[in-house]
Parts: structure tokens; sequence; C-alpha cells
């Protein structure tokens, strides 16, 4: 294997690791609508993400940062191409993190309500969008033999495409009720688990449709295996929520995201961005990759931090531990 | 097409916003942080009041900054590939690294630990929870220094050849680009610069309260420490200012003799305080002049000989081929003049300060003031401020934490400017550096995109700020006063609010 192939596996670990936990944070932001009856429990929904949220989107800042030092043509050609769209997404994001933090700073009902909107549409919108651009990559688009993208705006809504943003925004509602379930108790506590049940219902539907889109598109045995796990993982998720085990049914839907995303990569390799108009023009992890010196310092670089990076992670987790109900809300927090 | 709306142009445009934007919150949040931990780290050993509160109220104020800070710099990562997606190609060998180390190690830390630090009031014992803000500040600190080696990189490629081959930049000596001269300079400034902009924000707060006698014990001990940091980080600044000078002058003599509207070489060079020339002909109409300093300034020695901008575009043309290679000069001149003129002045107003409110033993008995009083301005050794001047000092304090940030300003716009047409200096050029796939319409659309969320976030930030800056240090609770002393919190009341909820 050879440098710029551990780089294309650690890009998809980097992507793995922000859709496993943004994508709950994701789903939890539309739980805020979907699940919560009033205010009080919308909050008690945004602080089981409160002090982690932060840590899980630089997952994605490190991503973009690996791709632009690992694949600097796959870093251009990606987001110059997908420029509105990204646009969308990096607005969603600005708005999202202001309105985790300030929604609480003044007591105002008109205040807290916007920025509870704010919450929703720039959750859901997102978990939309980085299915439509993973179906993209996968799926390829018209690059032309200088790497530019030259397609529309249209062309990156297509059917695969918008069935994979739906795939993603199903999924990151269904791992956000599960991981929910997991971290609350009260009335919400159950609720959150029959909710899962139907929106897990409604993923595993899309998601197998999509996988095996995929599958035939661009298969080979390895993503099959790959879509098998999915697939498994997703319905063993749903019978562990209705079995109760909110631990195990969490870890699965978790086992979900990683065995999709391994999918995705695993049937776009050795390529990282197809051509659709000239197999000649794709971008591969050998035509779009640094210098062998530049990926070995970044291999050492993600050898010593990536486990450090881990490590306190899972400490913050750990440290956040308890669950979360209305009644650890104080009713004067909103001065806060 | 118009060159006013040339794709180039606005995606410069748009650069210069989000990123004069974007700084305006990263000094506050480096420095902050590290004066926050430093006023918790006081708490911690002695265990009065008014430091906890005093944490309480900065940290507030720091969070609320934070936030703009983490969302703004997440442009900044993606716009490279959006909007100069042929500057990606050709660098991005030797710039992602950087980036990439500053997510890896810097800003995992810094969010990680400060979602701990926000949430960890009663979560964690009290110096586990210290240490996460200073965990923050360090992941401040390193993040700050990966982009400006990456930044210094621009203004000074080493460590790098040609790959002809594959059109693009590569990397040989990586540890070259993070401890070349610039690099090293460019820290040392922009950190000292970022204290000085949190000692002043300090300062104007701390002012604020105490010209209206409110909160008086918190905001003396904040006065003293913005202050303090005001007059240490104004030094620093100072120097290493002079430092990246001497750098600059040697790297990029063009960006220098545009900073100081020299036209043609002199020996020995004057600094000139006012200029207003005529760019096209290439010459001064009106100029006052210091003889010989900017010799000193380039070259330690007042006779020395410094190219103007006229011998410096000579020489690159004959080394680059035929261009116009004089930056914006009047933007140049300018900038560098407000960066300096802003930045000393919040210093020269920190310094009068500390000397007017010298501790108590430096002063007669009538002079002196309990802990509770508002301290008076002595002047000379038996004379205070009288009333009216007084208040004129606190007003200058008030406006003086806006200084910093408008000097940081003009710094990155001289530095950035000052070495166009290059965006790489003598390697890359800014028009080359765009994206060709990108359409007019669609940087035009993230332009206005952008600028109108900012300035909405903007008028958001400030009045959110401004709240808490009234409200003042808040009152201390059962809670914070005893912290828990097992991780995870104590269990003695399960159902027991949280400290801290959004």
């Amino acid at each position: 294997m050879e440098l710029h192939d551990v780089w294309f596996v650690l890009i998809a670990v980097l992507w793995t690791g922000y859709f496993f936990l943004e994508g709950f944070d994701f789903g939890v932001g539309i739980l805020t609508k979907l699940l919560a009856r009033n205010r009080p429990e919308r909050r008690v929904l945004i602080n089981t993400i409160g002090p982690v949220w932060d840590g899980n989107e630089v997952w994605l800042l490190t991503a973009g940062g690996a791709t632009f030092a690992a694949f600097p043509d796959w870093y251009a050609t990606l987001f110059s191409g997908f420029y509105l769209p990204l646009l969308v997404i990096l607005v969603c994001l600005i708005v999202r993190g202001v309105a985790f933090e300030y929604r609480a700073k003044r007591p105002e009902e008109n205040w807290q309500r916007n920025w509870e909107h704010a919450i929703f549409w720039t959750s859901l919108i997102p978990a939309f969008l980085w299915g439509v651009a993973f179906g993209n990559i996968v799926r390829g688009v018209k690059i032309d033999q200088h790497f530019e993208y030259v397609g529309t705006l249209g062309d990156l809504f297509n059917p695969y495409a918008l069935l994979g943003g739906l795939v993603t925004l199903t999924l990151f509602t269904f791992h956000g009720a599960v991981f929910t379930a997991l971290k609350t108790v009260g009335d919400i506590r159950l609720r959150a688990r029959k909710l899962a049940l139907w929106v897990g219902l409604v993923t595993a539907v899309l998601a197998l449709v999509f996988l095996l889109w995929t599958q035939a598109d661009n298969g080979d045995g390895k993503s099959l295996v790959a879509l098998i796990v999915a697939v498994a993982a997703l319905v063993a998720a749903l019978v562990a929520n209705q079995a109760g085990r909110e631990g195990w049914s969490f870890a699965l839907s978790g086992v979900t995201i990683v065995a999709s995303v391994a999918m995705l990569f695993l049937s776009l390799f050795p390529n990282v961005m197809p051509s659709t108009l000239n197999g000649d023009w794709s971008l591969t992890v050998t035509n779009a990759s640094s210098s062998p010196y530049t990926l070995k310092i970044m291999t050492w670089c993600a050898a010593i931090a990536t486990p450090i990076v881990l490590l306190y992670q899972s400490w913050t987790y750990w440290v956040f531990r308890k669950r979360i109900g209305t009644q650890h809300i104080a009713p004067d927090a909103a001065a806060h | 097409m118009e060159l006013a709306l040339a794709p180039e142009t606005l995606a410069r445009w748009q650069f210069g916003i989000t990123t004069v934007y974007h700084f305006l919150f990263v000094p506050l949040t480096i420095s902050l942080a590290a004066l926050t931990a430093g006023l918790q780290t006081a708490w911690v050993r002695t265990e009065k009041e008014k430091y906890l509160r005093a944490t309480k109220f900065w940290g507030k104020l720091f969070l609320i900054n934070i936030a703009m800070g983490v969302v703004t710099g997440i442009v900044q990562e993606f716009q490279f590939g959006m909007n100069w997606s042929d500057y990606s190609r050709f660098v991005g060998d030797i710039f992602g690294a950087p980036l990439a180390f500053e997510a890896l190690i810097a800003f995992f830390f810094e969010s990680t630990f400060i979602g701990l630090w926000i949430f960890g009031w009663d979560k964690l014992p009290k110096k586990i929870h210290l240490a996460c803000i200073w965990m923050v500040s360090i992941g401040t600190i390193l993040s700050a220094y990966f982009i400006l080696a990456a930044n210094s990189w621009m203004q000074h490629p080493v460590g790098y050849r040609i790959n002809k081959a594959k059109g693009r930049a590569e990397l040989t000596d990586f540890w070259h680009v993070l401890t070349q001269n610039t690099a090293l300079s460019q820290a040392f400034h922009t950190l000292s610069a970022a204290f000085l902009t949190g000692g002043a924000f300090m300062v104007g707060i701390s002012a604020y309260h105490l010209s209206r006698k409110k909160h008086i014990r918190e905001m003396k001990t904040s006065l003293r420490l913005g202050l303090i940091t005001v007059v240490i980080a104004g030094m620093l600044t100072a120097v290493s200012g002079d430092v990246l000078g001497k750098v600059m002058f040697k790297q990029q003599p063009m960006k220098m003799a545009a900073a100081e509207a020299l036209w043609d070489g002199q020996k020995p060079a004057p600094f000139s305080i006012f200029a207003y020339g005529d760019v096209e002909k290439g010459h001064n109409t009106v100029a006052i002049e210091i003889p010989g300093l900017l010799s000193f300034l380039a070259n330690d020695d007042f006779t020395s000989y410094v190219p103007g901008i006229n011998d410096v575009n000579k020489a690159e043309q004959q080394k680059f081929g035929p261009g116009d290679y004089r930056p914006n000069i009047p933007v140049a001149f300018w900038g560098f003049r407000w960066m300096i003129g802003f930045g000393m002045a919040s210093f020269a107003i920190g310094l009068a300060g500390l000397w007017l409110t010298r501790k108590k033993f430096m002063l007669p008995q009538h002079l002196r003031v309990g802990d509770d009083e508002v301290p008076h301005l002595v002047l000379f050794r038996n004379q205070a401020l009288g009333p009216q001047l007084t208040i004129w000092y606190w007003r200058i304090a008030i406006w003086t934490l806006a200084f910093p940030l408008i000097a940081n300003s003009w710094g990155w716009i001289f530095t950035e400017m000052g070495r166009q047409p290059w965006v790489v200096y003598g390697v890359l050029q800014t028009r080359d550096a765009v994206s060709p796939g990108v359409s007019q319409g669609e940087v035009l659309t993230s332009m206005i995109v952008f600028t109108t969320l900012y300035a909405i976030l903007a008028v958001v930030e400030v009045k959110l700020l401004a709240k808490y800056v009234k409200a003042g240090p808040p009152e201390l609770t059962e809670a914070d006063l005893n912290p828990p002393t097992k991780i995870g919190g104590d269990t003695r009341d399960a159902d027991k609010p949280m400290a801290f909820s959004y």
C-alpha cells in the first residue's frame, strides 16, 4: 500500500468520523422540531450535544485540511466545482454554531425561538447536502482534462445524488434519535425510541435502494461486504432499539454509518472524483495526490495526533456521560 | 468584462472581507483565553471570590467572541478551494500541510476543551477544569502559529521546489517552512499584537465600569491586568514589528518601499510621516519626512541605502519579465501608518493608565484608596487629576478597546496588499490563482451572502457583548463556590439542575 492509498483511507476515516459524530448532532438538531414538544424539551435535546458538537465539527475541518494537503487537486476540483451547495453548507454551519452559543444568552421568547428555527434548518440542510455531495463524488461528475468541473448546478441534483441526500438526512435523524434515547431520561427518552423506529424503517428502505444502486454502478466484492454490514447493522440497531438496548442501538447505527461511508469510498477507489466525460480525466489517488515527502510528513502527524485526539474526545463523552432530563434544566438558565 | 467585477477582483474582495472580519475575533480569542485562564488560576490559588467573578465575566465575553471566531474560521479553510482553486492546485503540496496540522493538532484541542470548560463547572474538579481553559489557550496559540507559518510561506517561500512536469510547487523541507525567520517574526508580532488587543479590551471595559463606580473590586483587578498586558504586549509588538520590518526589507523590498512611498532609492533614506503622491508618474508631490530614520528601520544604520519603488519595480521586471510589480501604494502607505498609529496609541494610553493608577505604596497617604474604591488618577507625586480630566481619561480608555482592532486590520491589509501582484511572492501571481471554473455570478453571490451574513452577525454579536458588559460580573451561586470533587460531577443530588446549559 503506497502512501497515497494510506491517505485515501485516512480521508475516508476522517469523513467517517465526521458523519458518525456530527451525524447524531445534526440528527438531534432536526429532532428539536420532530420530537421536542416544548422549550424545556428542546433545551434537553440541545444540551445532550452542547459540550461536544464543536469538537465533532472539527472532523470536517480536518477532512478538508487533509484533503487540501494530501490531494490538492481533489480539494480544488471538489470545492470550486460544488461551489453553491458548499456555500449553503458553510452558511448553515456558521449560523448553526452561533445559534448554539447565543440562543440561551437572552431570555426573550422571540430571540430563543428564532435561534431554535435556525438550529433545525441548519442541521437539516447540511445533513441532506452532504449526501448529495457524496452521491455526486461516487457517481462522477463532468470534469474536463484540466480537472475543472464543467457541469451545471442542476447536474448536481440528479436522482442518484438526491437519493443519497435523503439517505444521509434520514440516517442522521435516526442516529440522532437513538442518541437521544441513550442520553436522556423521562418521557422524551421513550418518545425518542418510538420515533427512532419509524425513522429507522424509512432509512432502511432508502439506504438499501441507494447502496444497491451504488453496488450495481461501481461495486465490487469488498463494497458488497460493506453493503451487507451496513444494512445488517441498521436492522440490528432497530431491533436493539425495540428491545430498549439503547447503547447497542446507538453503536449499531454508528456501524451503519461507518459501513456506508466505507462502501462509498470502496466503490470510489482508486478514483477520488471520477469524470463522466472521459475516464482519462478522472481524478485518482495517483494523479491528484501530493508528493511522497508531504504525504510522509502528514502520515507522521496523523499517526501521532489521531490517537491522542480520540483519547481526549472519548474522555469528553465520559465526563458528560450522565443522562439529561427536563429537571436538569434550570428555569432561570436563560439568563446565562 | 468590467475589471471592477472580474472574478479575480471579487475573489480578492471576498477574501479581504472574510479575513479581516475573521481576524477581529482571532486576537481577542487568543488573548482572552489566556487572560481568563490567568484569572481562573488566581481564583484556584487564592480562593478570593473577586477572581472567580472576574473569570466568569471575562469568560462570558470570551465565549461570545470565540463563537464568531470559530464559525468564520470555517469559511477561511474552504474558500481556498472555492475561489482559489488554481492556487490550491499549485501550492497544496506545501500550503495544505500546515492547515491540516492546525486542524489535527490545534483545532481539535481547542474545540474539545472549550466544550469541557463551558459545561464542566459542575462536572470537573477545580484544577482539572482550570487545566481545560489552559488547554484552550495553548490550542489557540498553536493554531495561530500554523496559520502564520502558512502565510509566511506566501510572503517568503522556502523549503520547496518547482515540479515543472506536474506544474506545481512541492515541499522539500517542512521544518524550514515552520521555522523560517518570516514565520517566527510574524508569529511574534501577531501574538504580541493579539495580547495588546485583549489587554486594551480589558482596559476599555474595566474603565467603563470604574468610571461609573460599579463592580469596583473585580474591575480594579481587571484594569490592572489589562494595563500590564497592554504595556508589555505593546512593547513586544513594537520590538517584533521592528524585527519583522527588517526581515521584510530584505525579503520584500517592494512592500516596504511602498509602505514609505519611497519612489527612488536614497542613501540615507528618510521616514515619511505624511506623503501625497502621483502614482502614475512615480513620485510624491508633498512629503513630510524625518531624515535617515528609514535607513535605520531597514538596516539598523542611519546612513544606509534603501531601494525605492521604481528601483524594485525595474529589478523585478528584469527578473520576472515585463509587468507592473507595484502594489497599491496609497493603501500600503496609509495601512502601514494606521497600523502603527492605532497600535502605539493604545500602548501610550495603557502606559499612562499604569502610571496614573500606580500602587498604593508609591502614593502619599491622602491619595490612597481602599479595596472598594475607584483609584485616584495620580499624575504627579502629590497631585491627582481633576474630575474633568479623570472623566476624559476613562473615556479615552474606553475607546482604546477599538484601537488594536483597527491596527490589526490595517496590518493585515498592508501585509497582504503590499505583496501584490504576487499571491506567493516571486512564485505565483494573484491573477493566476483564481478558480477558472467559477463564474463571476457565483463569486458575486457568495460575496454578497457572506457580507450580508457577517454584517447581521456583527450587529447580533456587538449587542450581545454590550448586554453582558453592562450586566457586569455575575453573583456567585452555592454551586460555583463548591465545585465537584469527582470527574463527571458529584452524585449527591442526581436531579440537580446543570450549572450551565444552553
